[in-house]
């Protein structure tokens, strides 16, 4: 066991805090297509310097660290108040999802531009009708000459309306549950495919809707065999929980200083109920952030995630929704006044228990993977 | 970076496992508590095979290895519900090493490092007085209080038995009726290390508790299907591993930082006595309402996990001395921030 850095993380450690205090970009704008043109501008700086998909293997364009070094990029990143880079869908999954399960061609075509940010990716998995059960959604891809036709409607696909590259899973099949969908890489730009924002909770539109009206899909789309979709689709969402969570650690510490700078701020330092609570987050965060390089030592030396990624899903989303309810208390009755910090952070944190497997999914994944509890079904 | 044990802490953990399984088990625990002297023979064992002396330096006679294998130690034992023997001597030891001067070290270390002359843990009360664990057969004593750690050799004081929550530690009340030799070196870490080692117990304790669980969680039927079939029942088991890997993860860092990065020490202990304090009481706690009426059973042994999570999680400093500690480090709570370790 060793938690510090080898000489040669601290080298990349080092060499990235230097390059990022010359070229960390300026503050990210208000609006949501600015910031996304932000962020897009910000990758193809990341890009160009060599910081573009840090664990990917050389040989498919990436830069060939570990994912050690790629956790250490993440924190820098946070660290550094940096934004995320706009095709972080395509970098966290699209891309480990081909490297991994596509075929050569698939990895000619589609890695660089999703490095470079030149072509950006969505998700297409949750349906109306299909959130937690997953493997009930009814969009559909028939065969047809030359590909797929595919119809139905997906939902919470962030970036959709700016996505290039639509990771989809459909059914293609009559066949068992599991067994009847396929993972597609579909063409947002074409006649059949329709985006519309969806407005949530917070007033934001992060998300959008996608309808499928008799779009097509290439053969040559198709990612693993036809009727493989189900296990692609949980390798992909296995890369999305796996190395993030100690970065996400560092990102809600900084939250933290942020609060406790408030409750000074407003004169209730000495109020000894808002001090533990804070430093009983202060604590959760840092066992999360501890649990995430525990977690990333294991996938480093087992080669794929596993499924104690959901512990950190959980304890991500309960500890950003109890910094929301601190923050409302220290508020008082400040809090009837919508905070553009606060009072956002609080709504949407509440979603964070939803996006990217329920907290009760991820119950269900640790009883029934990890602790071999019986199934429920 | 490398967040995991490596093929030598591996070995010390499956030795001492593999010693606790042949040589103790909960029956064993209730009698050790109830007064009989099984916990002898299991201290004899443990300093024939050298236990002792893990994480005493070789100066001294120990081994000189680090506060990780101590914590692997402390948390096999806690799984097993051992007696404080072990924990006690190897606490003494850490704060005589950590905070005592070389006349001090000299006296005591050889005798707590061959187990031959045992030490023993205990808190000192604002009376004066002393409640300390396993004491009996001890040697010499350490008390530790009000910020203060007082060095008792066994002919100076007298031990009454006094009823303790713990059914699985002998506990005793301490007078002093002779001199006793202050620590006065650099308490605060040493302590901090004790504090690591005991976490650890509890995340044995807490592993134990989740193991009990999931047996009955597989096993017990109820409405024609295994109670584990049912989310009330699993998530609550999910919720449990949530705690046991967490406090795990705190234990395993703050130990590793307390030998690698010892500035760091102090918030990764509050850290990791927290976790496991609070971790260890909701997850001995869930699994008796997972047992269901069988749990709050005399004969079953999840009141027996319970109690030293109760006592072991007040020992020392409290999770809420620790919260106030870590939200003080921000200028938050106030300027009488309760001191740790009390």
């Amino acid at each position: 066991m060793d938690l510090s850095l080898t000489p040669a993380e601290l080298e990349f450690r080092d060499e990235l805090r230097e390059w990022l205090a010359a070229n960390r970009p300026g503050p990210e704008p208000g609006d949501t297509e600015a910031a996304i043109d932000h962020r897009l501008a910000w990758q193809r700086t990341l890009f160009d310097a060599g910081y573009s998909g840090i664990a990917w293997p050389r040989e498919h364009g990436g830069r060939g660290a570990t994912q050690m070094e790629q956790a250490i990029f993440n924190e820098e990143m946070v660290r550094a108040r940096a934004p995320a880079p706009a095709n972080i869908i395509g970098l966290v999954m699209g891309g480990p999802v081909v490297i991994t399960r596509g075929s050569d061609e698939q990895r000619a075509r589609f890695l660089a531009p999703i490095l470079s940010g030149e072509e950006i990716w969505c998700q297409g998995f949750s349906e109306p009708n299909a959130g937690s059960d997953l493997a009930a959604l009814t969009t559909s891809a028939v065969q047809a000459e030359g590909g797929w036709v595919v119809n139905g409607q997906k939902v919470w696909t962030s970036f959709a309306h700016r996505a290039r590259w639509c990771m989809l899973l459909a059914k293609t099949g009559d066949d068992q549950r599991h067994r009847n969908l396929t993972f597609f890489i579909l063409d947002m730009k074409q006649p059949g495919v329709e985006v519309r924002p969806l407005r949530q909770a917070t007033g934001d539109s992060e998300f959008n809707e996608i309808f499928f009206d008799n779009a097509f899909v290439p053969d040559e789309n198709v990612v693993g065999a036809v009727g493989d979709g189900w296990n692609v689709g949980i390798t992909t969402l296995m890369f999305e929980r796996a190395g993030l969570s100690a970065a996400s650690a560092l990102a809600i510490q900084l939250k933290l200083d942020d609060l406790a700078a408030l409750i000074r701020d407003r004169g209730l330092q000495d109020d000894r109920s808002l001090s533990r609570r804070l430093a009983a987050l202060v604590i959760a965060t840092e066992t999360m952030r501890l649990n995430g390089y525990r977690g990333l030592t294991r996938i480093i030396e087992h080669g794929v995630p596993g499924p104690e990624g959901s512990i950190a899903k959980i304890q991500w989303a309960d500890i950003n929704q109890r910094v929301g309810e601190l923050a409302m208390d220290v508020l008082g009755g400040a809090a009837l006044l919508a905070d553009p910090v606060w009072t956002r952070w609080m709504l949407r944190a509440r979603a964070n228990s939803i996006e990217g497997g329920t907290s009760e999914i991820q119950r269900n994944i640790l009883a029934e993977r990890v602790l071999n509890l019986p199934r429920m079904r | 970076m490398r967040f995991d044990l490596d093929d030598d802490q591996r070995a010390v953990r499956d030795g001492i496992d593999s010693l606790c399984r042949s040589a103790w088990s909960p029956a064993s625990a209730r009698r050790h508590g109830a007064g009989d002297d099984d916990a002898a023979a299991l201290w004899r064992e443990l300093v024939a095979a050298g236990w002792p002396g893990i994480a005493v330096a070789q100066a001294y006679g120990g081994q000189g290895l680090g506060t990780v294998e101590l914590t692997l130690v402390c948390e096999t034992m806690g799984r097993a519900l051992a007696p404080g023997m072990f924990f006690g001597n190897a606490a003494v030891a850490a704060l005589v090493e950590g905070a005592g001067d070389d006349d001090q070290r000299q006296r005591w270390l050889p005798g707590f490092a061959s187990g031959e002359a045992r030490g023993a843990l205990g808190s000192l009360q604002p009376d004066g007085t002393g409640l300390a664990l396993d004491a009996e057969g001890a040697a010499a004593l350490v008390l530790v209080g009000g910020g203060r750690a007082m060095l008792v050799a066994a002919g100076d004081c007298q031990l009454e038995p006094a009823a303790g929550v713990d059914l699985t530690r002998r506990l005793s009340s301490v007078t002093l009726t002779g001199g006793t030799d202050e620590l006065r070196g650099d308490l605060g870490t040493a302590l901090e290390r004790v504090e690591v080692a005991l976490s650890a117990e509890l995340v044995g304790v807490a592993q134990r508790a989740l193991d009990l669980a999931l047996d009955q969680a597989r096993s017990r039927q109820q409405f024609g299907r295994p109670i584990g079939a049912y989310q009330a029942v699993s998530h609550r088991c999910a919720d449990m591993l949530l705690d046991v890997e967490s406090a795990r993860s705190a234990v395993l860092a703050a130990a590793w930082t307390a030998d690698h990065s010892p500035q760091a020490l102090p918030f990764a202990a509050s850290v990791a006595k927290v976790s496991a304090a609070q971790g260890a009481w909701r997850v001995t706690t869930a699994s008796l309402q997972v047992h269901g009426g069988i749990g709050f059973t005399w004969e079953h042994d999840c009141h027996l996990l319970l109690r030293r999570a109760v006592a072991s999680g007040h020992l020392l400093g409290s999770p809420e001395a620790h919260l106030d500690r870590v939200a003080a480090a921000r200028g938050l709570g106030g300027a009488a921030a309760v001191p740790t370790a009390q």
